[in-house]
């Protein structure tokens, strides 16, 4: 079934004369993160199968300093972006895509006013434009009818107003889309944003995790689809924190749409 | 003698006008000590937000309850003040309904007040109890106590005695012109008050002048108090929820600022040609301290929003943190933020426009790193708030003090940070081994 993935480096084009359609920014979470590499590497296979022109930093890729700008730590972020803008810079780099919201966030909204002007896009509005150009095509097979509810990452949604891509994505997959509690503009964060994935969360009564995974299960899902590696971890220890990873998956939409196409 | 009232009355408007203005001019110094900050660009959009955000009330509506009944109180005091108008000018000249020579319009405009002030008296029945009775969570937290309770109350029982004392006020004024008393002409129309009429029924003229008389004045006096009143409560927000919306941020909520003086120095620090040893050139300006410790280190327009909030807890109740029991409450870095401008408002007051050091700041003594580490940046009070404020702005500039001048963050976040600096992920993985997840399967 799977073949070998097909991951060139902005490096390899770069040697061939050539520039890629987009470039890829993998992200940390993407790149190390057991997880999360699974929905880079279903992205990727999406990309492949759909014949789309790209190519990743691999090794010449660095944190975006997000973490270090919202743990307070200006000067680190700086260095990074700083850093990271001059290689995107040297490959002439125009457009983005990424699948971590606080990637996306950052280079979109924070690098530009550092030198560094590019279009950037999530993987789900990316997605959707190929779905659109009718460069992917997509059967509902595998999710038809299946209950699935969307977790907003607060990056994302609120942060940069992208709502809707994800949606229509799990619409396209024939699935039925169950809105929790707190959705959209009112959607209650994963509790990993602003530097909390990395530090013990404060006192309190409860996790915001275990909070948002029971607002989740509260719609009787079969999938919980994220957008966001963060979310999709946050969501993942909840699930297991509640003994549901039995009956309910965390899933990141790219990894729905692989499985759907059997890739 | 005969000019008695009328010399009383305008007495009472200078003193009440006056004390609001210097309670004005306060406020101004005490916002203009924050930072500059510029907001000169995209003037149409700010317009555009104020006028939808602050007269429109469009996000009051996110909670309908709430939303319709703010604004029938704020429709009712927006028109109302058309009335106040007359009532101001009938002051001074010594005339009666100044204005009823707009016939119809006059009949219709009285009659629409009247509905309104019956439609106040209402929303404020209900919030009085939505804060007493029902007691609304959002209502009850920590920073909730003592005098933000009582002011809460405290405005609902002044705008209920405004509204009753307008209402008699036209009671026994339709009841005189009932009874032809001089001075009362025939004059506007009643649908409310027509029916507090009939307790005064079988009054003479005089005792029924003296009550409308009476009422009148309390009435003009109570909305010179309650005008003075605003400076020390959250419903100063009647006035700088304007200003407030328009200087707003308009950029995406996920965006934050990136410090300049910090890029000043990275882009040395990176500059191949920058002497290292270079002399600080000799007019360079005193490097800014990094982030916020106290009121002085915000901007100007984080401290109108102190000023501006209402304390309505809407950002509170959304906040991640604050459900999950954690100390933060968005509304607190408000309260505090304008708790302690105050006291240095006051502080330098007392020593003749000087600042002398009280040995307190806002960081600590008000708001606890505690309450900062916990916030996830989520924006969910930002996008709550019914009039633009951030207070995540301020928890951003006080975890910039914390870090970048204390070195005081968590040691979880030391060592991500570390790990950042030194191998370009916040995990302990070498930056060569990024692009491992290709090649396994
Ligand atoms: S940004 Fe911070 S303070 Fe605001 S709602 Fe989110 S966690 Fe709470
Ligand atoms: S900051 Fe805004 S939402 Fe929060 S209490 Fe103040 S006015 Fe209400």
């Amino acid at each position: 079934m799977a073949s070998e993935l097909k991951v060139p480096t902005m490096a390899e084009f770069f040697a061939s004369g050539t520039v890629p359609e987009v470039l890829f920014w993998v992200g940390c979470a993407g790149s190390f993160d057991d997880r999360a590499k699974k929905i880079t590497k279903a992205f990727v296979k999406i990309l492949n199968k759909a014949n789309v022109s790209f190519a990743v930093l691999g090794t010449e890729e660095s944190c975006t300093g997000d973490p270090a700008k919202r743990a307070g730590n200006e000067f680190l972020f700086q260095m990074q972006a700083v850093t990271n803008i001059e290689v995107l810079n040297a490959y002439e780099i125009k457009k983005i895509v990424t699948a971590c919201p606080h990637c996306f966030n950052t280079i979109k909204n924070e690098y530009p006013g550092l030198g560094g002007n590019y279009e950037v896009v999530h993987h789900t509005q990316f997605l959707k434009d190929l779905l659109n150009d009718g460069r992917i095509s997509m059967e509902g097979g595998h999710f038809k009818g299946k209950r699935i509810t969307f977790h907003d990452p607060c990056y994302l949604g609120r942060a940069n107003g992208v709502y809707e891509a994800p949606r229509d994505l799990i619409r396209k997959l024939d699935a039925e889309l169950i809105e929790m509690k707190s959705c959209k503009q009112r959607g209650l964060c994963c509790g990993a944003g602003g530097a909390q994935m990395f530090k013990e969360p404060e006192k309190g009564d409860k996790d915001v995790n275990i909070e948002r995974t029971e607002q989740a299960l509260e719609t009787k899902p079969e999938i919980i689809a994220a957008g966001c590696p963060f979310c999709n971890t946050m969501m993942t220890d909840g699930v297991k924190n509640k003994e549901k990873e039995g009956d309910v998956q965390v899933m990141d939409i790219a990894e729905m749409i692989a499985t759907a196409e059997d890739l | 003698m005969q000019y008695l009232p009328n010399i009383i009355f305008v007495v009472l408007l200078i003193v009440g006008i006056g004390f609001f203005v210097k309670n004005v001019s306060r406020l101004k110094r005490n916002i203009f000590l924050g930072k500059e900050a510029s907001v000169t660009d995209n003037k149409p959009q700010r317009w555009k937000n104020m006028a939808k955000i602050a007269l429109g009330q469009s996000k009051m509506v996110v909670r309908p309850i709430a939303g319709a009944l703010h604004i029938i109180v704020y429709v009712g005091f927006v028109i109302i003040n058309i009335e106040v108008l007359e009532i101001i000018l009938d002051g001074i000249f010594g005339t009666h309904r100044m204005f009823a020579v707009l016939g119809p319009v006059y009949d219709f405009l009285i009659g629409s007040f009247e509905v309104l002030a019956l439609l106040v008296i209402i929303a404020v029945v209900v919030f009085w109890f939505r804060r007493n009775v029902i007691k609304l969570k959002r209502f009850f937290k920590p920073e909730m106590e003592g005098w933000p309770k009582k002011d809460g109350n405290f405005i609902l029982y002044i705008e209920l005695v405004l509204m009753v004392l307008f209402l008699t006020m036209n009671g026994a004024d339709y009841q005189l012109q009932q009874m032809g008393a001089e001075h009362y002409a025939a004059a506007g129309s009643f649908p409310i008050s027509s029916f507090i009429a009939p307790m005064f029924e079988g009054m003479s003229i005089s005792t029924l002048v003296l009550i409308e008389r009476t009422a009148w004045w309390v009435h003009i006096a109570g909305i010179l108090f309650f005008l003075n009143y605003l400076y020390y409560s959250k419903h100063l927000h009647i006035l700088l929820a304007f200003p407030n919306t328009y200087y707003g941020k308009l950029t995406p909520k996920g965006q934050f600022r990136n410090l300049q003086s910090v890029t000043d120095e990275v882009r040395m620090m990176m500059d191949p040609d920058a002497d290292p040893y270079a002399e600080p050139a000799e007019d360079a300006a005193v490097p800014d301290k990094f982030g916020a410790s106290d009121v002085q280190d915000l901007s100007w327009i984080q401290l109108l929003n102190a000023y501006t909030c209402t304390e309505c807890g809407r950002c509170t109740s959304e906040c991640p943190a604050n459900q999950t029991g954690k100390k933060l409450s968005p509304r607190k870095i408000m309260m505090d933020t304008r708790d302690r401008l105050e006291e240095v408002g006051k502080n330098i007051d007392a020593n003749n426009g000087e600042f002398k050091d009280d040995g307190k700041q806002l960081l600590n003594d008000f708001i606890t790193p505690e309450e900062l580490w916990a916030c996830t940046s989520c924006n969910a009070c930002v996008e709550a708030c019914p009039i633009s404020i951030d207070p995540l702005s301020i928890i951003m500039d006080m975890r910039q003090y914390l870090v970048m001048e204390e070195s005081a963050a968590p040691t979880d976040l030391n060592n991500m940070m570390g790990n950042i600096e030194n191998n370009g992920a916040p995990w302990p993985f070498n930056q060569m081994d990024r692009l491992n997840w290709s090649k396994e399967s």
